[in-house]
């Protein structure tokens, strides 16, 4: 399918080598730094999350509580995100909605990334029926239509543990990025450090593993990071109908399609856990972002980016840039 | 070249057939028919819900496989099978793939001409305020779920009538049937048909701009549109003639998938505009617990995945003429 291929040579210019230990990292966190909405994006995330958990702390109200002289009032000084029909408190409910979100998409983002990690480079370094049987796979994944079958699937797991919900989200989402992992093993599994591995004797599973994966750290890094939005996009949409999260666990899907309709009238029900959860996807995204630009350089806005940033500054010439040039041609 | 077309069409079609299959099969087993019937007042005797359920073959007694080959060799005869209200599948779903098109049609060509407009544009006027504008807006959008970006319109719109006093934003449903006349109902259709295409649309274009004018940055810095320009053509005509038509191929791929699988994918905005199209009824079908309206519907995604990679390739071929030689 071509799209695949498409994606593919888009992102193959991602395959930067991790050279060395700590100059290398350091390296990417001083680009990372220097992008200020990547900086931005982790600094929410770090806030949203000390909020989501301390958050309830602050106030007096609990997950259960009913404030019998509120009902469906606005914020103030007693309920900082007003209260709901039944006169639980939203400020609490949205804390707790967020713990969910934060926790399914950096359960589920690495969990996606993993399992393409692992298809995509088994299949691209066995070859053979197992490669052929594990395409076709990727394949007729692919043509399900995943957001339908997670609707259907996600209530048979009603009253068991949420992680099996987060399972559920990252098996229907590692399709693609197992179709970029198996060409990028393809590429690999002639170069020389790989063939002189294996003819030491290093087991298949045992070079994967130390020298195919690693050197593809950087679209995985990045990768995982778009799974983690990905992820918490799936699972708002599905507990937004009644899919996902079931009651009484809240998350904020759940709360947006409680809130909809008084959107004009009660507007607190529907804002505050939409814009918690906007804000949330938005600072991943810009992580993901800044972190495209430090670990990729090559790619065409970090490339300009840099440019003009040596015109400024002229400080650094990055000895893993030539090798990543290199790779990507 | 001929037989190699063949042979991925047959692959196309088995992958189709595969994952439509498969997609019955959990349905037939997760979902359960039998509550439909049980909710009813007066509560039918449980031996009429069986036997109206066998009928439709909707039974969770028969075996599921027994059921799978009823509904393949109705599917065989080109009948869906019955809905559990009694209704005929083919028909809603052909009914409902008309309300997506009308739906449809205008945001996907707007979204589709706008993104590669403002991506090609922003390429141009790199790191102009406009490009990083659009660029915070299109991070904004991306990041904004779809279902929240649908009832937030839906609210201005509200507070947009109140304020005016008018009833110029129309949200529920296509259009106001009370409304016969030619031309009213036209402008009714207009109404209703505002606000979804906006949220579409915004989507669209936040997507692909992105693509295009990374593509496009790289078509910009080529040898090819410098000779072009040394050949006497204008910077305008140049970018358009020689760069936007390079830089469109790639992203040709994603706008086909797009907007072919926007068909099923428009779940949110047919929902919340209550539209009702496919894409509303991947949601009501799974809350009716229709089997085999699920079953349609994952028939129906899969065949637009293998029309999606179809067309795609057809139009690299239109794109790209080292492909047609």
């Amino acid at each position: 399918m071509s799209a695949l291929d498409a994606a593919k040579e888009i992102d193959e210019t991602a395959l930067a080598p991790i050279v060395g230990g700590g100059g290398r990292g350091r390296l990417i966190a001083r680009r990372f730094t220097r992008n200020r909405l990547g900086l931005f994006g982790l600094i929410v995330i770090v806030l949203l999350f000390l909020a989501a958990y301390l958050g309830p702390y602050l106030t007096h109200w609990q997950l259960t509580d009913i404030d019998f002289d509120n009902f469906q009032t606005g914020p103030s000084s007693a309920h900082w995100f007003g209260t709901t029909q039944t006169g639980q408190d939203m400020f609490v409910l949205t804390m707790r909605g967020a713990q969910k979100s934060l926790v399914i998409g950096l359960i589920g983002g690495p969990l996606t990334t993993a399992i393409a990690a692992l298809v995509g480079s088994v299949a691209g370094y066995a070859g053979g029926w197992l490669d052929r049987a594990l395409v076709w796979f990727i394949d007729v994944m692919l043509v399900m239509p995943s957001f339908l079958l997670l609707a259907i699937l996600s209530p048979t797991f009603k009253g068991k543990t949420w992680l099996l919900f987060v399972v559920l989200l990252a098996a229907f989402a590692w399709m693609i990025t197992a179709r970029i992992v198996r060409s990028l093993t393809l590429s690999l599994k002639s170069r020389e450090f790989v063939l002189a591995a294996k003819y030491m004797g290093v087991s298949a599973p045992r070079i994967i593993l130390r020298h195919i994966l690693p050197n593809m750290a950087s679209l995985l890094i990045i990768d995982a990071t778009i799974s983690v939005a990905v992820t918490i996009l799936g699972e708002s949409g599905l507990s937004y109908f009644g899919f996902g999260i079931q009651p009484p666990d809240v998350s904020l899907g759940t709360l947006i399609g409680n809130g909809q309709d008084a959107v004009n009238t009660y507007p607190w029900l529907f804002m505050f856990p939409a814009g918690i959860l906007i804000l949330i996807i938005l600072a991943v995204n810009f992580v993901g972002d800044g972190l495209r630009d430090a670990l990729d350089p090559n790619a065409a806005g970090a490339k300009a980016k840099a440019k003009r940033k040596q015109r400024q500054t002229d400080e650094e010439s990055l000895p893993g840039d030539t090798t990543v040039v290199e790779i990507a041609q | 070249m001929g037989a190699y077309l063949l042979r991925r069409l047959l692959n196309y079609v088995i992958l189709t057939f595969v994952g439509a299959s498969i997609a019955y099969l959990l349905a037939a087993l997760a979902l359960n028919p039998r509550s439909n019937y049980e909710g009813k007042h007066p509560t039918p005797p449980p031996a009429e819900i069986t036997r109206m359920l066998t009928e439709k073959n909707l039974n969770p007694d028969t075996d599921v496989l027994v059921r799978y080959g009823h509904w393949l060799d109705g599917l065989a005869h080109g009948d869906f099978g019955t809905e559990v209200q009694g209704g005929s599948v083919g028909q809603d779903l052909a009914r409902r793939v008309g309300v997506s098109t009308r739906l449809l049609l205008f945001a996907t060509i707007i979204g589709a001409v706008g993104g590669v407009l403002v991506g090609a544009w922003n390429a141009v006027r790199q790191y102009r305020a406009s490009d990083q504008l659009s660029a915070l807006a299109s991070f904004l959008i991306i990041s904004t779920p779809v279902f929240a970006l649908a009832i937030l319109l839906k609210a201005l719109a509200v507070w947009f009538n109140n304020a005016s006093g008018t009833s110029f934003f129309q949200y529920d449903n296509e259009y106001d049937a009370t409304i016969t006349a030619f031309w009213p109902q036209l402008l009714s259709r207009a109404q209703h048909l505002v606000l979804p295409t906006i949220t579409l649309v915004l989507g669209e274009i936040a997507i692909i701009s992105r693509y295009q004018r990374s593509t496009m940055l790289d078509v910009l810095g080529s040898d090819f549109l410098r000779t072009a320009r040394a050949k006497g053509l204008t910077r305008r005509k140049a970018i358009y003639k020689h760069g936007l038509r390079t830089a469109i191929i790639p992203v040709m791929t994603l706008l086909v998938y797009n907007t072919v699988l926007l068909f099923t994918g428009a779940t949110f905005t047919e929902t919340i505009f209550d539209w009702n199209g496919m894409g509303q009824w991947v949601v009501t079908s799974i809350q009716g617990n229709d089997t085999n309206a699920v079953a349609a519907v994952s028939l129906f995604v899969a065949g637009l995945v293998l029309v999606a990679g179809v067309l795609s390739e057809l139009a690299y071929a239109a794109l790209d003429p080292r492909v047609r030689a």
